[in-house]
């Protein structure tokens, strides 16, 4: 079983529950040791679970306790699911077994069931299966299609079940969404959800989709949203195998960001993504390369779009992040915290300096770092800075890319792993000149390179800043004058090469 | 009526194939009881005895954020893959030393070194190793910078270094620094210099 958190869909704690499971039963298949139908059993179910298909069919269960999924198993035809598996993280359970009878303890509910047969009893009510309950090697297994009539009964309270899609809802938990095109130039569509969201998206042509796998997203009045926009005409809404999916339409390449700490999903063309900020005097240049993710990453965005109208501006990574803290920094600071509210202050101190910034992160959201490199390669920005932040030593670090052995380029389409290659010397004199302001500051600066991904990714100029406090208080970091310093200096740093960036952007 | 001949086949290829799952459950149970032992006896080749050599660390110093050559005499065999171990096995001593100058979590060890040829070392860390490791760029950076470079300076002919956490391919060993990639020694001694500069 795959666990996810109850509060949380940002965060995903893999459990490998079939073990905890099968050594609760140990005991009673123990009973059955010396028989051949066991030993029969034992054998099938090895070869069985060696042989494991690939498109294993699964459950989701969202409620309030838990979200997680279960896998389905197919008997003669018939979908199952095991019960016990299906109950443990809802609450206190155990089971026992006693030949062909099957009891199950939920909470204060006790319920029995028989092997091969459709009668089982609950709570003292006799109740009808539509196939009959399987018992392997101690695991009882239901039908899935019993599950609307039985939970219920079983946990005393409503469930929604999507079998179909295989979306299994208990109370009051579905995660609703809005989304309307704003009429800005280009146009925006912004979705905008009850509950944080934290979707897997990819794009292909004309495509932009969002699976929510964790999340108990439902349905708008229609499954089928139309836009009165030529760029994003449509939406369409869809439930399978235990996941929701959300797909954007649109006729230009789109790219996807997140705000409101998750609430709230942008989908835009990347030159949208920072049209928010002050205009600058434009500049013409090519695209850049674009270097290549790997086929296993989903990046994010869509490859970057040409341009002839580019202008300067930054993109500014608070790294970490969701279920990714970082550092703990104390027993109570947290890295991803620290370098969100720095991410936030460098990016006031690059737009009071007319210098566009494109936060990444600006939430508590989960982002992969190829979905970090994509974003910020689709972006056409002139630099990437990634914030970190550290309890030990003082003052700043500046890093550059340490990048790995170079691999092969294909024209345009440079290798993922060492595309930063052509952009070091940009990068180097990023951080010299950063590096110089926050020595007029005099605030302590080191400049390193690093095996700092996502930085080796980057088809521009990429800086890291790991932020140390100033002396041995760790909660320093925290304030918002030392923080200042450090952002405003980086700003005036970045403003100073302004032109070099530009030029070694072209 | 099914002939006897049948009855019997099908009866002895049940006999086969109930006796043949029995063994593999057999030896499956057997190899994961020798892999637990063989683990926890040894997770590195025992010291070895007998005359030193001197040899050159790199060792990480917190304090100024720097990575320093450090000469000590210890006794080294005459395999490439032992002296690789040995090294970092005297490595890791200072690192979990009363006295660390970069320490590590508890029981961090270095479960295997392997020479690749052609000039490749793997590096196979514990779990305990990555789980119990400050986190951070430049402390993450130092830790490997350390054994990558101490491994690089005294085995002859090591051009790439890749790290391992458990056997297997790691994001990163502490949330930082990259552990995906291989580490190209040339490359890495650049960095190398900057950290012996120190803060």
């Amino acid at each position: 079983m795959t666990l996810w958190s109850g509060q949380s869909p940002h965060k995903e704690a893999l459990i490998n529950y079939e073990f905890l499971v099968w050594r609760r039963t140990g005991g009673e298949a123990g009973a059955y040791i010396g028989s051949a139908r066991v030993l029969l059993i034992v054998v099938l179910a090895a070869t069985l679970l060696s042989s494991g298909s690939p498109d294993e069919k699964h459950i989701s269960i969202y409620s309030n306790v838990a979200n997680y999924s279960l896998p389905v198993l197919q008997r003669k035809g018939v979908d199952y699911v095991g019960l016990l598996e299906l109950l443990e993280p809802l609450g206190t359970v155990s089971s026992t077994t006693s030949r062909d009878h099957w009891r199950i303890r939920y909470n204060n509910a006790e319920s029995e069931f028989i092997a091969g047969k459709t009668r089982a009893t609950i709570r003292g009510t006799g109740f009808g299966l539509p196939a009959a309950f399987l018992l392997e090697n101690g695991r009882g297994l239901v039908p899935l299609s019993c599950l609307s009539g039985l939970l219920p009964s079983i946990l005393g309270g409503p469930v929604s079940f999507n079998q179909a899609a295989g979306r299994l809802f208990i109370g009051n938990v579905a995660v609703h969404f809005t989304a309307q095109v704003s009429q800005t130039a280009p146009p925006r569509l912004v979705m905008n959800f009850t509950s944080p969201v934290n979707p897997s998206i990819s794009t292909e042509p004309g495509k932009l989709r969002m699976v929510f796998s964790h999340e108990p997203l439902v349905a708008p009045g229609s499954r089928s949203l139309t836009f009165d926009s030529k760029v994003i005409p449509s939406a369409s809404f869809q439930e399978s195998n235990g996941a929701a999916e959300v797909i954007v339409t649109g006729t230009v390449p789109l790219m996807a960001t997140f705000s409101n700490d998750g609430r709230t999903i942008t989908i835009s063309t990347p030159q949208t993504a920072v049209a928010q900020a002050p205009p600058q005097p434009a500049a013409s240049a090519p695209p850049a390369p674009t270097p290549v993710p790997p086929a296993a990453a989903a990046p994010a965005q869509t490859p970057p779009a040409v341009s002839s109208n580019r202008r300067f501006f930054v993109v500014v990574d608070a790294s970490h992040g969701g279920d990714e803290r970082g550092a703990a920094l104390s027993d109570q600071i947290a890295e991803k915290d620290v370098t969100l509210a720095f991410a936030r202050r460098l990016r006031q101190e690059f737009e009071a300096r007319d210098l566009p910034t494109l936060l990444l992160r600006d939430g508590d959201v989960t982002l992969t770092l190829d979905q970090r490199a994509s974003t910020a390669n689709a972006s056409g920005a002139a630099i990437y800075v990634s914030v970190h932040a550290t309890s030990q030593g003082t003052g700043v670090r500046l890093y550059t890319a340490l990048t790995p052995p170079a691999g092969q380029d294909h024209g345009i389409f440079l290798d993922w792993d060492s595309a930063q290659n052509k952009f070091l010397e940009a990068s180097s004199l990023a951080a010299t000149g950063v590096a110089a302001e926050l020595r007029n500051q005099q605030i302590s600066v080191r400049t390193l390179v690093a095996p700092l991904r996502p930085l080796n990714n980057l088809n521009r100029a990429a800086i890291a800043i790991e932020v140390a406090p100033p002396g041995s208080d760790v909660t320093q970091l925290n304030s918002g004058a030392y923080q200042g310093l450090i952002a405003s200096a980086v700003a005036l740093g970045v403003s100073d090469i302004r032109t070099q960036l530009q030029a070694a952007a072209k | 009526m099914i002939p006897r001949h049948l009855i019997i086949g099908i009866v002895v290829m049940l006999v086969v194939a109930l006796a043949m799952g029995l063994y593999v459950l057999h030896m499956r149970g057997t190899a994961g009881r020798a892999e637990t032992t063989a683990a926890a006896v040894q997770p590195v080749a025992p010291p070895v005895s007998g005359p030193t050599e001197q040899v050159t660390l790199y060792v990480a110093y917190d304090a100024d954020g720097s990575l320093r050559t450090q000469l000590i005499r210890i006794p080294l065999p005459a395999g490439r893959q032992e002296r690789a171990q040995e090294l970092l096995r005297a490595l890791l001593s200072i690192y979990l030393g009363n006295a660390s100058p970069h320490p590590l979590g508890p029981d961090s060890e270095v479960r295997d070194v392997y020479l690749v040829d052609p000039g490749l070392a793997v590096i196979d860390l514990n779990g305990a190793f990555a789980q119990g490791h400050r986190s951070g760029v430049l402390v993450e950076e130092l830790t490997i910078f350390s054994l990558a470079e101490t491994l690089s300076a005294n085995i002859p002919g090591i051009t790439r270094v890749k790290i391992l956490v458990e056997g297997k391919e790691t994001e990163s060993l502490a949330g930082h620094v990259d552990l995906t990639n291989f580490y190209d020694t040339a490359t890495m001694a650049q960095a190398v210099r900057e950290l012996q500069a120190g803060q």
